[in-house]
């Protein structure tokens, strides 16, 4: 879980860069940009998840 | 954005500046030894020093051939016919640079004592548990690689900077003193080795509830938000003249714009904290105060003063929820508060300039470079530094023993404590 969250992260992150080189508005840029950001966004919640399972699975 | 050759009293007076920057590691260090515990206290000094020590010669070693400076030799890949500079080539341990007082040899000066603040951040996460020889190898990783690569898009003329020559987004990502080079990337390691680490002995209940640890020494706390304070003034005034253009003369606004940044912040953290607990909380107020230090960075030299008061209070009111938040719903167990004072403080410092920077040329696209830095940050410094801080632990295991938890790190690790002659907190007693 934690790998996927990473993996989310990473994708976003290309989402953002291919964004900037491909389109040429600055107003299609941004939203595919903002779009990117919410995937590592999703990607930062399920490393968060991943850490709060593993952690409350070591204190059991 | 760098402009071109400094006059010799540019050169002089960013050197100046330059030299007051380990007051902001000084104070950093400061900060985390007040906010950890007294049993810890000697080599949590320590750490910070021989952080300093390590980040200075892996910089110089490795650090500086990956992150060069604007205009000197690099690698770079086209894309749509668009040049994307990745990463310097410069020689390593400092050779072919020139040491005649020009731009290069001024940042790389910049750079070692840069990559020694950014690597103090993560100790501030770490504190209590947190291996002195695992700190060193962390450092040396953040120094020779991870910082200098983000540092080399930002300012050595990498991508991020040329957003706005080749896309044409405003003048490309602005961070003037290192809201996103410094703070973030330091932030984020934070994180990575705080969930690395695992939260202190004690910390959370079976149940996930977790109990305060206060730090042991308020005044060594507040001494450090002050020595920050005339160290981020040096940090924020010489990156503006290397990394921006600023003519040495508009270091006055720099200066404004850090304090004004910091007082906002720190006032506004006090003031929460005073509101819902009825008492002023000193470490909070701390830490709000260096929040807006680390916000204030990245739009110093281009934000109107009004401007940088907002960025603090937003600064101040981020740190203060984002410490409650991580701590009860997400179980980081950060003592210092450096994710959400370095981390959070610094992307909204980067996210700040989208918003209130005064642009040359109107700045169009501008908010699409702030944001193409910030999911960087997210998107690749963040998982980079996670995924070498992780394959570090597999080699050379981060967190103290058990025994040595309960014992202290001054005497697992050194052999002696800070303060021999008395005991400073029942509580410590209790809980050795």
């Amino acid at each position: 879980m934690k790998l996927a969250g990473l993996m989310l992260l990473v994708s976003g992150w290309i989402i953002v860069v291919a964004a900037i080189a491909l389109l040429q508005t600055v107003t299609a840029q941004g939203g595919f940009l903002v779009a990117g950001m919410a995937v590592e966004l999703l990607g930062l919640i399920v490393v968060f998840r991943a850490h709060l399972i593993r952690r409350r699975g070591a204190e059991r | 954005m760098t402009a071109g050759v400094l006059s010799e009293t540019g050169s002089a007076i960013c050197l100046l500046f330059i030299f007051l920057i380990p007051l902001a590691s000084a104070g950093l260090a400061l900060i985390n030894t007040g906010l950890g515990r007294s049993r810890s206290a000697a080599h949590t000094m320590l750490a910070a020093l021989c952080i300093l020590a390590t980040a200075a010669v892996a910089f110089a070693a490795i650090g500086f051939a990956v992150e060069g400076y604007a205009g000197r030799a690099a690698y770079a890949v086209m894309l749509q016919g668009k040049p994307w500079n990745w990463i310097a080539s410069e020689r390593f341990f400092l050779r072919g640079l020139g040491f005649d007082g020009g731009r290069a040899a001024l940042a790389a000066l910049f750079g070692m004592m840069a990559a020694g603040l950014a690597a103090m951040i993560p100790l501030g996460s770490a504190l209590d548990r947190w291996r002195l020889g695992a700190s060193v190898a962390a450092t040396a990783v953040l120094a020779a690689w991870t910082y200098p690569l983000f540092a080399h898009w930002v300012w050595g003329g990498g991508w991020l900077a040329q957003l706005g020559a080749t896309y044409h987004l405003g003048s490309g990502f602005i961070d003037s003193g290192g809201s996103g080079a410094i703070q973030a990337v330091g932030g984020l390691t934070a994180l990575a080795t705080t969930w690395i680490l695992g939260p202190r002995r004690g910390k959370y209940s079976p149940q996930g509830m977790p109990s305060a640890i206060p730090g042991h020494d308020a005044v060594l706390v507040l001494t450090g938000c002050l020595l920050a304070w005339i160290g981020w003034m040096g940090l924020n005034s010489a990156g503006a003249i290397l990394f921006t253009g600023a003519a040495w003369g508009e270091a006055a606004l720099v200066a404004v714009n850090t304090t004004l940044a910091a007082g906002a912040a720190g006032m506004t953290a006090a003031g929460i904290t005073r509101l819902r607990f009825r008492k002023t909380d000193a470490s909070l107020a701390a830490n709000g105060f260096v929040g807006g230090l680390a916000a204030s960075s990245a739009g110093c030299a281009v934000l109107p003063p009004a401007a940088a008061i907002l960025t603090g209070i937003v600064a101040g009111v981020l740190v203060v929820y984002s410490v409650e938040w991580l701590e009860l719903h997400l179980s980081v167990d950060d003592p210092g508060g450096a994710n959400s004072v370095h981390g959070v403080g610094g992307l909204w410092g980067v996210l700040a300039v989208a918003f209130f920077a005064r642009v040359p040329g109107g700045g169009e696209g501008q908010w699409v470079a702030q944001m193409a830095g910030v999911g960087t940050l997210l998107g690749f410094v963040f998982p980079l530094t996670y995924g070498v801080n992780a394959l570090l632990n597999l080699v050379y295991h981060q967190r103290v023993a058990p025994d040595g938890e309960r014992q202290g790190l001054d005497l697992h690790e050194l052999g002696a404590g800070a303060y021999p002659d008395f005991l400073t907190h029942n509580e410590d007693a209790w809980q050795r």
